[in-house]
């Protein structure tokens, strides 16, 4: 294969009575190089694939004033997506918003989201998922990845506009807590 | 006194090998991947679980953060019926030229009233600065009239062949989110697919521990 060259070339002239140096070949054989290189490509093509960018499905129901979704209060849980990441939920009805509005983050509700669906048999199961006004997009693409990362079937979570009470709660724990 | 002289050495290397592997990386590449689609604007999708590709040509709806909304019509032959039926609806009045020229653009970025005009500039705007097709408003949401179209372009076809696709930043606010999704449901599209980049599922939760059970 390759080699390279480095031996003393036949240029120099041959003083009297000064000693050739001894020859040493510096050849080097460069063919298990290029076999690790063949075999590092080979890895790769077996072992990797082009990433391709996911699709995530969304289904929206139909907005049909008439066949409204009946939600049992002993199963719902309603999470309100507020700004810089903020989780608010509460269960059921929200009668006592001092005892029931709790604050959660996108780390801690997957908790809450299990010991949710662990509590209540799946026929009364229910997460309802509203928005604010200041929360992102990565926030409600996170919030439907959460339900399929607990295997929540579809079906047993939806998207609802936010009331403007809940809204009010928003803000005054907000204000509680200090974010802006 | 004999001059003393710097054995000369050959400094020649053969260079075939290094060329060989650099030909075959090259090959490589060429073959194994694919050409980028064009970009309105470079957008951070959010990473989500999910395993299913998105499909190359699809009608992409674009969202930045600023909330701007672009569009991108897809395939050629449906694109130049969706721009047909765009005209005639909205009566936009543009000319065969003004029209070819419109089939030429890769996206869609600017109300209606200034379609026109933007056709006509000298030097083509910047994806940046266009002001996106607005649709915030509930009462002036263009997207809906553009999906109409859209929606007409595919009548009579099988109706899986239309793919909404849509691709936002992860900062962008969640009202425009929103109105995006009033357009498709004005138009009853209830389905569409988010663009995303792929993560795994977390370890020890419900949809790792199923997709084991399923290899077992």
């Amino acid at each position: 294969m390759a080699e390279m060259d480095t031996s003393s070339g036949g240029g120099h002239k041959k003083g009297p009575g000064v000693k050739k140096p001894k020859k040493q070949s510096t050849r080097v054989d460069l063919t298990p190089m290029v076999d690790l290189g063949f075999l590092l490509i080979t890895f790769f093509v077996f072992t990797t694939t082009m990433s391709q960018a996911t699709a995530m499905n969304m289904n929206e129901p139909k907005d049909d004033p008439n066949n409204q979704l009946k939600v049992k209060n002993s199963g719902a849980m309603t999470m309100l997506l507020g700004k810089k990441d903020q989780v608010y939920y509460y269960m059921g009805e929200l009668l006592d918003p001092n005892k029931q509005f709790k604050s959660s983050n996108f780390k801690d509700i997957r908790q809450v989201i299990l010991d949710k669906k662990k509590a209540t048999p799946i026929g009364d199961l229910m997460y309802i998922i509203k928005s604010d006004k200041e929360a992102t997009f990565k926030n409600a693409i996170d919030v439907l990845d959460e339900m399929s990362i607990n295997a929540i079937p579809p079906g047993h979570y939806a998207e609802v506009d936010m009331s403007d009470v809940e809204a009010q709660l928003i803000k005054i724990t907000e204000q509680a807590n200090g974010i802006k | 006194m004999s001059r003393a002289k710097i054995p000369r050495k050959s400094t020649n290397i053969d260079m075939t090998a290094m060329c060989d592997v650099a030909f075959l990386l090259l090959s490589f590449f060429i073959l194994a991947t694919k050409t980028k689609p064009p970009e309105a604007v470079a957008v951070i999708s959010p990473s989500s679980v999910s395993t299913k590709v998105a499909k190359e040509e699809a009608i992409l709806v674009t969202l930045t953060k600023e909330g701007k909304v672009y569009l991108m019509l897809g395939d050629k032959a449906h694109k130049n019926a969706i721009l047909d039926d765009i005209n005639t609806t909205k009566a936009l009045g543009l000319s065969s030229t003004e029209m070819a020229k419109l089939r030429k653009t890769e996206f869609i970025g600017v109300p209606f009233n200034q379609l026109k005009s933007l056709l006509n500039l000298e030097t083509p705007m910047e994806p940046g600065k266009m002001p996106g097709i607005p649709c915030i408003d509930s009462t002036n949401n263009e997207l809906t009239d553009w999906i109409r179209s859209v929606t007409n372009a595919y009548k009579g076809e099988n109706m899986d062949n239309l793919n909404l696709l849509v691709k936002g930043d992860n900062a962008a606010k969640y009202p425009a989110f929103k109105s995006i999704k009033e357009s498709f449901k004005r138009n009853d599209q209830y389905k569409f697919k988010v663009v995303t980049n792929s993560e795994p599922a977390p370890p020890g939760s419900e949809l790792a521990n199923n997709a084991l059970l399923e290899k077992k």
